[in-house]
């Protein structure tokens, strides 16, 4: 397997996923360089929270082959990809707190679970992280009690917990106002850098990318379409990737669901 | 919202609870399992009829309850009812010529095995026989033989 | 519509649900782990399920017992029979009463509100964050409420007997001048230990697994958005109402 080590520490090959009649991603090559952090964009329903689940193996893939680290997702055990799983942390579009446990035991669950650690050390290592988001004083809170921003901090402490060495993020911007969107912007970043870990973001959000990203993906229409620093984005000269980072209604992907003839469609009589 | 001490100590005491009905109903409100505690000998009683008679049923002698109805089969030789009973331990000097009769508690109550003692020094022993039976009294028969005035061309 | 989606409405739909929740049920019960923390999860869900529909329960048992022994009295009356008052009351409560109202009510208190719970858990990703943290939500949601359904119904049907007893003495005893000791005397001579007693707390373990099987399972199955979880908890009321029924129908014929 080592022969597959390059400076990608998740890489996708011809990754075909089906849910039931759909196809959702087809033949999708997808690389993620070690230690950096990678943006998956493209317009809602292309697919892209369905490549963060295939790497975390929620959803079988029917062709191709997914590699992360040294394994291959595709052929794990349970086991095996429980083992996997441990060593991502990843923030879901809302955060998915549990809503019967405080901020402090929602963080804690995970070191509860799979290590041994005293209830002292917990606690210690359980502050640390929720110190980290900036959210310390609100150990003691329910998810409830707290703002849809700082739910996702929180869960961004729980997603730590464990020190994960890669981080997956599901749309972590949706719905946040532009200061909380600042400091999700650069707690990405400083969460990437201080900890030496890799990370893959997903959004539709085009204007923040540039401030965190490496290197990007675009994907429309179940496959990549683009792909490069976002300076290089920028420039490149195609149809769906020009409307998408310019943010045009119309274009190559169409603001018109098919439809019949307008005229004819009006003009019929029923 | 409670803390989960408090709500771990809540959910015992409830089951507590639960424990407590159980353990009051089980003294207070049944029974109390008129299974035979102990180690019980087993008679056998011939009947012509049974009647309503069923297993489980208590078989006493002089109102006091000394053993249940353990099984009731058709003897294939004489055709007569064979009913065996568990008899407690404790009562083991029933004389050897005690009667057996099927009674009914009540006028439509549960029917009931009873014991009427006879003279004899000798106990009954694990597997006896009763010597002398009386069949349940059968409530349509005896209608029955009112309405044909009382004949006893029956028996 | 077609008769052929009419059958599929009225017949295959339901037994593919069957299936379904036998199937659902057959994973969570092979992926069951005991430990400190699914004991401690599994009495988080006794407090939750058990003790939060104790009041409804005490309620309702104290006043089924008033007014089914105001019934009995009625009729056991017209036959001059009102000593059998107490076994009559006793035996209904143990061996049918007791553990179908009880589930029933239980259904629609903690059944609904594990349904809607796990739905909401689904919708907001819970479920999915918890595979993510290699943590089995069979086993950490789904096993501790099966089992303190299994705990918490029995304990609340015996406590819905006592209050529906208590009920029966007080309009038999206090009201109505039976006599209380030998309305006691006549339960403890009819009312068997063994098979109308403990027979009525089999059920009523049998039931509370029903129930939070399917409480469970609805949820588990329903679609991640408001209109399903609202659909999901209707199905758990009507679903275990039928379910128990039934179930206590054939238990009944058997054990009698």
């Amino acid at each position: 397997m080592n022969d597959n080590k390059n400076n990608n520490r998740i890489e996708l090959r011809g990754v075909t996923v089906q849910l039931g009649d759909r196809v959702v991603l087809e033949g999708m090559d997808l690389a993620v360089p070690e230690g950096k952090v990678t943006a998956v964009m493209g317009p809602s329903g292309s697919g892209k929270t369905t490549v963060l689940k295939a790497i975390t193996g929620q959803v079988p893939i029917s062709a191709g082959e997914i590699r992360v680290g040294d394994v291959f997702v595709n052929q794990l055990s349970a086991r095996k990809l429980n083992d996997m799983r441990r060593n991502i942390g990843m923030l879901l579009q809302n955060g998915a707190l549990f809503t019967d446990l405080t901020s402090f035991d929602n963080v804690a669950l995970p070191l509860r679970e799979h290590t041994r650690l005293p209830e002292t050390l917990i606690r210690k290592v359980v502050l640390t992280k929720l110190h980290a988001v900036g959210l310390r004083g609100a150990a003691e809170l329910y998810p409830r009690e707290l703002s849809g921003g700082m739910n996702r901090r929180i869960a961004l402490a729980r997603a730590l917990a464990l020190d994960p060495n890669i981080m997956l993020y599901d749309e972590p911007f949706t719905g946040l106002d532009p200061i909380s969107m600042g400091a999700a912007v650069r707690l990405i970043r400083q969460i990437n850098d201080v900890l030496g870990i890799t990370s893959v973001v997903v959004t539709h959000d085009v204007t923040e990318v540039p401030r965190f990203a490496d290197y990007c993906y675009i994907i429309s229409d179940r496959k990549v379409v683009a792909q490069g620093t976002p300076a290089e984005l920028e420039n490149i000269d195609d149809g769906v990737v020009h409307q998408f980072i310019q943010g045009l209604p119309d274009g190559p992907v169409p603001f018109h669901y098919p439809a019949p003839d307008y005229t004819r469609d009006l003009l019929e009589r029923h | 919202m409670k803390s989960s001490h408090q709500i771990e100590f809540t959910a015992g005491l409830f089951l507590l609870l639960g424990i407590a009905c159980l353990i009051f109903l089980a003294v207070q409100a049944t029974d109390g399992g008129s299974e035979i505690r102990g180690g019980s000998y087993e008679l056998v009683a011939s009947f012509g009829n049974v009647g309503g008679l069923r297993p489980r049923a208590k078989v006493s002698m002089a109102g006091v309850t000394v053993g249940q109805v353990e099984r009731i089969e058709l003897d294939p030789q004489t055709l007569d009812a064979r009913v065996t009973m568990k008899i407690s331990e404790r009562y083991d000097d029933i004389p050897d010529d005690t009667s057996a009769a099927i009674l009914t508690s009540g006028i439509l109550g549960d029917q009931y095995v009873g014991l009427e003692p006879g003279g004899s020094p000798e106990p009954m022993r694990d597997g006896d026989q009763f010597l002398i039976t009386q069949s349940a009294v059968v409530l349509e028969q005896l209608i029955g033989r009112f309405m044909m005035g009382g004949g006893g061309d029956e028996e | 519509m077609t008769t052929g989606s009419v059958t599929g409405k009225l017949f295959v739909d339901p037994v593919k649900e069957m299936g379904r929740a036998v199937l659902f049920l057959f994973t969570a019960l092979s992926r069951m782990r005991f430990g400190k923390t699914q004991f401690l999860e599994t009495m988080r869900q006794v407090y939750f399920m058990g003790v939060r529909s104790l009041v409804i329960i005490m309620i309702s048992g104290f006043f089924v017992g008033l007014v089914l022994t105001l019934q009995l009295y009625d009729t056991l009356s017209r036959f001059g029979a009102t000593e059998a008052l107490g076994t009559a009351l006793a035996l209904s409560l143990f061996r049918e009463l007791g553990p179908v109202l009880t589930v029933i009510l239980f259904a629609g208190r903690a059944g609904t509100s594990v349904t809607a719970e796990i739905g909401l858990m689904k919708a907001t990703e819970q479920l999915d964050a918890l595979d993510l943290m290699a943590i089995d939500p069979m086993e950490r949601i789904v096993q501790p409420r099966l089992l303190a359904g299994i705990l918490a119904v029995p304990a609340l049907v015996l406590v819905f007997n006592v209050m529906a007893l208590l009920g029966g003495v007080v309009f038999s005893v206090f009201m109505m001048g039976i006599d209380g000791p030998s309305f006691w005397g006549n339960i403890q001579a009819t009312v068997a230990l063994g098979r109308d007693f403990m027979g009525g707390m089999f059920k009523a373990a049998v039931f509370g697994f029903l129930a939070s099987w399917l409480a469970v399972y609805f949820g588990w199955s329903s679609k991640p958005t408001g209109e399903g979880v609202a659909l999901a908890t209707t199905q758990t009321v009507i679903t275990t109402a039928i379910a128990v029924l039934l179930t206590d129908f054939i238990l009944s014929a058997f054990m009698l």
